[in-house]
């Protein structure tokens, strides 16, 4: 049989049973469509992380002390943990690693602090005034103090707005109040504004101080819990990766970097453990599309079963016409797949408005790509085939004598 | 053309033999029009099966053409169905909801040698010797009456221009009057086309259309004459 006699033959017999050959498309149309939506959902939530983390800060490496974290990992370095970097560490970087663009060192640890007998254990951090650029942290209510203020060790705090909370009360306006961390009085003088919790931890139940007053009040030491480095460009960040390692390495008199005492996470890193996680739930919502999908295979098939019984005298007088096995199996075949890829170009227009539907209506972004649309018209034709194969094999099979005599 | 040589056919039904065809011998020439005659039961329909490359012989040569057909695979048969013979089925076997044109063409779609330009030529030719009016070529084959039905099922045999028409009971669902012009369409495509044509029946009275009568009774052949 030829492929054009294939085609006309497959095109007749569709449209001889239309009603049916519809409902079964439908099936298909239905599978391929959730398959494409479940995915473009993924696929939205993937790009919102991404979108989240880059507004963590961009082009972001996070240099924390101690070795053996694997990379990837969210790491904080608390103040219990190795005081391997210095600040003298963080100057050096400054000063060698030219890519380097912003040097923000940071000294972090969990203190009580008290104020007007109301008391919370939060997270203080002792900072240069660049971690507010880095970090894009804008103080809403007051000021962010200055470097002066940072050089003369003063005593000023900027809260959080879960920390102002918690020790003012919701909406209090606390520039100018005094608070006490660890027993040493501090002047507020400036909120943030809300960040939202994601990624490094709540962003908002914390305290900023100047980092020369954490290092003299609070941890009494001249260790660091991380240096943030902001880079210039972002494909310079292997770069400035690896000459910050090997700077370090030297300063720390270690010649093995498997030895190193510090790490250094980039944005990267943390990106693809992430998109590692938003991979995994795309593959479960696709996985949930494929159920459908696999159920209006199995409509496909019952449909081929029912027409090969049906049409039993025709293959039966097709064979007389000299029809051979795999002109019938071909056939039959070709009608099955006719109606997956029909019903799988169908289903990714639907699946595409759906996707639509699902932002305008939920604001859950969506994203479709180009892939998850080859997947689904590769699947859709494979589901052709697969269920498709077995009804074309039965009619193939038959006895054209048997066939003809089949009332 | 037909060569037969010692056909035998048993049917093995739940572990018993049953033995259908017994030694047949016969040969029938070209262009000859030969009615096999029988009762049911006898062994006609079995005959045909094997005549028309649709089974095997269990023992026995048959010859198509001066070639062994006995012995052939599926594919070998069913080039053989669809270049030397074709077939008239007593319920006409027609695709319903298909014009007439393409049901007379569809035996074209299984044979390589017929280019698809072609096919139409062929296809009209083959309803004008039937004598099917013009204006019903475009007709959907249900809604014909049965003679209609009949005829151009006899054009599809006709259109691969096949060495022998195999008609099985072709009047069995017909009145006796559209019947004879059934009989009467193979008796003037025989004269004029010169196509050999073998007619199966039980009717006595349909086979005396044919110039030869072949009667078969129990798996032999029991009668052979000219009418």
């Amino acid at each position: 049989m030829q492929a054009p006699d294939l085609f006309e033959e497959t095109f007749f017999s569709l449209s001889a049973n239309k009603s049916r050959s519809i409902l079964t498309i439908l099936g298909i149309v239905i599978g391929i469509a959730s398959v494409i939506t479940m995915i473009s959902v993924g696929q939205g939530a993937a790009q919102d992380i991404t979108g989240r983390i880059e507004s963590l800060g961009t082009n972001l490496l996070v240099i924390s002390p101690g070795s053996g974290q694997q990379a990837g990992t969210i790491v904080r370095g608390g103040a219990g943990s190795a005081e391997t970097l210095k600040i003298s560490d963080a100057e050096a970087i400054r000063a060698s690693v030219p890519e380097a663009e912003l040097v923000a060192p940071v000294v972090n640890s969990r203190k009580q602090v008290i104020a007007k007998g109301q008391n919370t254990n939060t997270s203080i951090y002792g900072i240069e005034t660049n971690y507010f650029t880095i970090k894009a942290i804008v103080v809403e209510n007051g000021s962010a103090f200055t470097d002066r203020q940072n050089t003369s060790r003063a005593k000023v705090a900027v809260l959080g707005p879960t920390a102002n909370t918690d020790l003012f009360g919701e909406g209090f306006n606390s520039v100018g109040q005094k608070i006490k961390i660890n027993n040493q009085e501090f002047t507020v003088i400036g909120i943030t504004q809300a960040k939202g919790g994601t990624g490094f931890g709540n962003a908002d139940d914390l305290i900023y101080i100047p980092l020369n007053t954490a290092l003299q009040y609070i941890s009494g030491s001249d260790s660091l819990s991380s240096i943030n480095v902001q880079v210039s460009e972002a494909e310079l960040m292997t770069v400035a990766q690896a000459e910050i390692q090997d700077l370090l390495l030297q300063r720390h008199r270690i010649n093995d970097p498997a030895n190193a005492d510090f790490s250094i996470v980039s944005q990267a890193d943390l990106l693809s453990s992430l998109s590692s996680v938003s991979d995994t739930l795309t593959m479960l919502l696709g996985a949930i599309g494929g159920i459908s999908l696999i159920v209006g295979g199995i409509g496909i098939m019952n449909m081929m079963l029912t027409t090969v019984t049906e049409r039993t005298r025709e293959i039966g007088l097709r064979k007389s016409l000299g029809a051979t096995k795999n002109d019938i199996s071909w056939q039959f075949l070709a009608e099955s797949v006719a109606l997956t890829f029909i019903g799988g170009i169908i289903g990714i227009m639907i699946g595409y408005l759906a996707s639509l539907a699902v932002t305008k209506f939920s604001g859950i972004n969506t994203n479709i790509t180009m892939s998850s649309v080859l997947i689904a018209v590769g699947v859709s034709g494979l589901i052709g085939i697969l269920f498709g194969y077995y009804p074309a094999r039965r009619a193939a099979k038959m006895d054209p004598i048997e066939a003809l005599r089949y009332q | 053309m037909i060569k037969c040589i010692d056909i035998t056919k048993i049917y093995n039904t739940g572990g018993s033999e049953v033995p259908v065809l017994k030694n047949v011998n016969f040969e029938i020439n070209k262009g000859e029009f030969v009615a096999i005659v029988g009762p049911s039961g006898s062994g006609k329909s079995t005959l045909m099966h094997i005549l028309g490359a649709l089974d095997r012989p269990t023992s026995g040569k048959y010859f198509l053409d001066n070639k062994d057909v006995s012995s052939l695979t599926d594919e070998e048969l069913a080039q053989i169905r669809s270049q030397k013979i074709g077939f008239v089925f007593q319920s006409f076997n027609l695709l319903p909801r298909s014009s007439v044109l393409r049901n007379v063409s569809l035996p074209f779609i299984y044979d390589k040698k017929v280019s698809r330009n072609e096919r139409q030529a062929k296809a009209e030719k083959a309803l004008l010797a039937v004598g099917l009016e013009k204006d019903r070529w475009q007709h959907l084959s249900n809604q014909l009456s049965g003679g209609q039905m009949q005829r151009v099922a006899i054009a599809r045999a006709l259109v691969n221009d096949p060495d022998i028409i195999l008609a099985d009971e072709p009047t069995g669902n017909l009145d006796s009057k559209t019947g004879e012009i059934v009989l009467e369409t193979f008796r003037k495509i025989n004269q004029e086309k010169g196509h050999t044509i073998i007619l199966i029946t039980h009717d006595k009275r349909v086979a005396s259309f044919a110039r030869r009568t072949i009667e078969i009774k129990d798996g032999l052949i029991v009668a052979d004459f000219k009418n």
